[in-house]
């Protein structure tokens, strides 16, 4: 009880504070940790989409796909001959906005078809070869795809830079704008402050218990009136949150889904009780590609840079995503990629930019310490 | 097996040494040829050449041959160790190489040096700027020495170093009413050298440094260090980096993050891949960019020349770093005109008594570092998607 009296003098305090101070100075400064945390979790939720890729194949075949993270760049660069084809930069409005979702979708088709033909091609003729031969495969896979892209950069198309630098990275054109969404959404609450203050009770002590939580809700609004939450931010959170709720549903909740986890635990039991182990895992390979696309063409039009390596190095993050949250977890690889995202723009913001890798492999390693499985990861079995 | 490969051995010997007697001199270049420095490099090997052919191919009745190597790998995307190494062994064992010109990083040179330097192999840069290489007290404490195992000079360059240029950026800095500075680098031997100078520089100007960080040139994006300078309030954003190492996705995240600073970077990012890889729109008018020279378009006299032979012959625009090429290629060249034997060691004797060389950028010299002499710098900025000649820096 004292507590909470304590609270209520302390906020108007606060309130006021935030309102008066000058926003370049103590305000923006305060609401960088907010900042930072909107930022992670949008890298972290790209992060997340690609390492639910890999998470998916592992707990199906047990096949670390290191070409998933390629296959992305992939993704990228489709997008962006689409982009270039169509002459989607001058879209804007409706137009622009069925852009993007023409592009969410043909990236989807083409790395979900381009996923399946890989393991149609590559993986499938070596289902009962050893692991190690699957795995190596797949870094060779991996090696194959960046060189695609390299030679797809050098394309001689105009949104690659008419293709004299192959390897330069692209840049990728901002389809969706970069303009923060939240000042504008502030305007509507100016109004209601106004009319709080003018109440008779606001400036009523002995009725703090009537008016502290508008207060706390007021000092919230301040703060978050400096982020920074841009349509890029919203694009990337609307569409990542419904996928992965779409995909839970669809592994829990269909025939598929079903025929998945039942592959996953027993492949020659499953082909026994009549479901078809390849069609599965073609499936597992289809969606799990068709996700990527989806990141790729987050990614892109989130950092609106592509280059042939950006697979690589996400797809790094990714894997150690899908390993901190528990290889073979799909909410497992949510939970590492938002974690392993917020972790680096806290890095990144409070302790220096040169130890972030440092710091995301330290907790990896402290994770792995305590929960050898991962955070949400199932009991430990013999792992390439 | 011993009895195999010696005379094989001996044979190839001999045979380099015959090519060598038939008057055929070799010369090679060692730039980063795969990767986005491409445009930058290919314009340096056409600079080469065409230093070739003002000679006509010949001096004194010697055939002067020369080869394009690679020092980039695909999985880098940059310059590799492993194939710079390879590069100066494969130069050291070709009888016939007179000279070795490279190479574009700073970081590769390193590596090549020793090698070169062993063999008496003349060695001349038309990119490095990192001062560590040429000039003591100013890089690690047993360089230069590291990179000269015998003692002798063999390593010489004709752009200016990153303590000129990064002294001077500072003070640009200062000119355009900066206060306070925000310093990134990439962490190489390049970028971090030059931002170090401007940092010390900066400080003694009493610009206020807010924040210094070593950045993951491989990241996918800055947002999170763009909200930190953001915050900061810093009026100007330093990077010590290259397009290859991300310059161009810092411009785009320290706009997205509404930093309204200027942004100011180094030659490295004085190609059009700049331009290309940050997208101009986010660079436009207020992004400032140094270079060791003169652009092509402000150049006079013999440089004046050959920006018209180049645009007559390649129909382009020569990038930032063609007139060193041909710069280098044709002090080299000369060098090998005046030598009394035409051997290694007497074209580096050669190389080593350059004064008064009539270049591109006028009269200069190689001093007791082996550095040009030459101190010409130039401002610029992104206007309308292209870069803008501002001024001359540091006269």
């Amino acid at each position: 009880m004292h507590a909470i009296a304590h609270l209520a003098t302390l906020t108007p305090l606060a309130v006021a504070a935030a309102l008066q101070a000058e926003p370049a100075t103590a305000e923006a400064a305060s609401g960088v940790l907010g900042q930072q945390i909107v930022t992670g979790l949008s890298n972290g939720m790209i992060i997340a989409l690609i390492a639910i890729g890999y998470t998916m194949v592992y707990g199906i075949i047990e096949l670390i796909n290191f070409a998933h993270g390629d296959l992305c760049t992939l993704g990228a660069f489709f997008a962006l001959m689409l982009v270039g084809a169509l002459g989607m930069e001058a879209w804007s409005g409706v137009a622009g906005m069925a852009g993007v979702v023409l592009l969410l979708a043909g990236a989807a088709a083409f790395c979900a078809l381009f996923n399946w033909s890989i393991d149609r091609v590559v993986y499938r003729p070596l289902r009962s070869a050893p692991k190690l031969t699957l795995l190596v495969s797949a870094i060779g896979c991996s090696f194959v795809l960046v060189n695609l892209a390299l030679f797809w950069g050098g394309l001689p198309m105009e949104v690659f830079g008419g293709g004299v630098a192959a390897a330069a990275p692209k840049d990728f054109p901002a389809m969706v704008p970069d303009s923060s969404l939240l000042p504008d959404a502030w305007d509507s609450w100016v109004s209601a402050e106004a009319f709080l203050r003018s109440s008779p009770s606001w400036n009523d002590p002995s009725v703090w218990w009537l008016t502290w939580a508008p207060r706390v809700a007021l000092a919230v609004l301040v703060k978050s009136r400096e982020l920074n939450f841009t349509t890029s931010d919203l694009l990337v959170w609307c569409v990542t949150l419904p996928l992965m709720v779409a995909l839970t549903g669809l592994v829990r909740c269909t025939r598929l889904g079903k025929a998945m986890r039942a592959v996953a635990q027993n492949p020659t039991a499953a082909s026994l009780m009549g479901i078809d182990v390849d069609r599965v895992i073609g499936a597992a390979f289809l969606i799990g590609g068709a996700l990527g696309g989806f990141a790729s063409v987050i990614y892109a039009l989130y950092n609106n840079t592509i280059s042939f390596q950006m697979g690589y190095r996400t797809g790094m993050d990714a894997f150690t995503a899908a390993v901190l949250g528990g290889i073979g977890s799909m909410p497992g690889a949510v939970v590492g990629g938002l974690l392993i995202g917020v972790a680096r723009a806290i890095s990144d913001g409070y302790i220096e930019a040169r130890w972030t890798n440092s710091v995301v492999f330290a907790i990896l390693i402290a994770t792995l310490v305590f929960r050898p499985s991962g955070l949400l990861g199932a009991k430990l079995r013999d792992k390439v | 097996m011993k009895n195999r490969t010696l005379p094989l051995l001996a044979s190839l010997a001999l045979a380099s040494v015959a090519l060598a007697q038939t008057g055929t001199l070799k010369i090679v270049s060692s730039l980063p040829r795969t990767g986005s420095a491409n445009a930058q490099t290919t314009s340096m090997v056409n600079g080469i050449k065409m230093a070739i052919d003002e000679v006509g191919g010949q001096i004194d009745g010697m055939k002067i041959e020369y080869e394009d190597m690679d020092d980039a790998s695909p999985q880098r995307g940059n310059w590799d160790p492993a194939v710079e190494a390879q590069n100066a062994n494969r130069a050291v064992r070709d009888e016939s190489v007179i000279g070795y010109i490279g190479t574009y990083n700073s970081g590769a040179s390193k590596i090549s040096m020793p090698i070169l330097n062993k063999a008496g192999l003349v060695m001349i840069s038309p990119g490095n700027t990192y001062p560590g290489l040429t000039k003591p007290g100013m890089g690690e404490a047993n360089e230069p020495r590291i990179y000269r195992p015998s003692g002798k000079i063999n390593y010489f360059r004709v752009v200016p170093t990153d303590d000129l240029q990064g002294r001077v950026a500072a003070e640009w800095a200062k000119e355009l009413g900066c206060t306070s500075v925000y310093l990134l680098d990439d962490r190489e031997l390049y970028g971090k050298g030059i931002a170090d100078v401007f940092e010390k520089r900066a400080k003694e100007l009493g610009l206020r440094v807010l924040g210094r960080e070593g950045i993951d040139p491989k990241a996918s994006n800055y947002k999170a260090l763009a909200n930190k300078i953001k915050a900061s309030g810093a009026d100007l954003v330093y990077y010590g980096g290259t397009t290859q190492t991300n310059a161009g996705q810092i411009a785009k995240d320290l706009r997205s993050a509404g930093v309204t600073s200027k942004y100011m970077v180094p030659d490295g990012c004085f190609e059009e891949a700049f331009i290309l890889a940050a997208g101009a729109e986010n660079l436009e008018g207020r992004t400032f960019i140094t270079f060791g020279g003169l652009p092509a378009n402000q150049l006079q006299g013999r440089g004046a020349k050959f920006r018209e032979a180049y645009i007559a012959r390649y129909r382009v625009e020569p990038e930032a770093y063609a007139l060193y090429g041909y710069e280098a290629g044709r002090v080299l060249l000369d060098a090998v005109k005046r030598a009394k034997a035409k051997t290694r060691e007497g074209v580096l004797e050669a190389v080593r008594s350059t004064r008064d060389f009539e270049g591109a950028l006028g009269t200069w010299s190689f001093d007791e570092n082996g550095d040009t002499t030459s101190r010409i710098m130039s401002g610029q900025s992104v206007e309308g998607g292209k870069f803008k000649f501002v001024k001359v820096l540091g006269q």
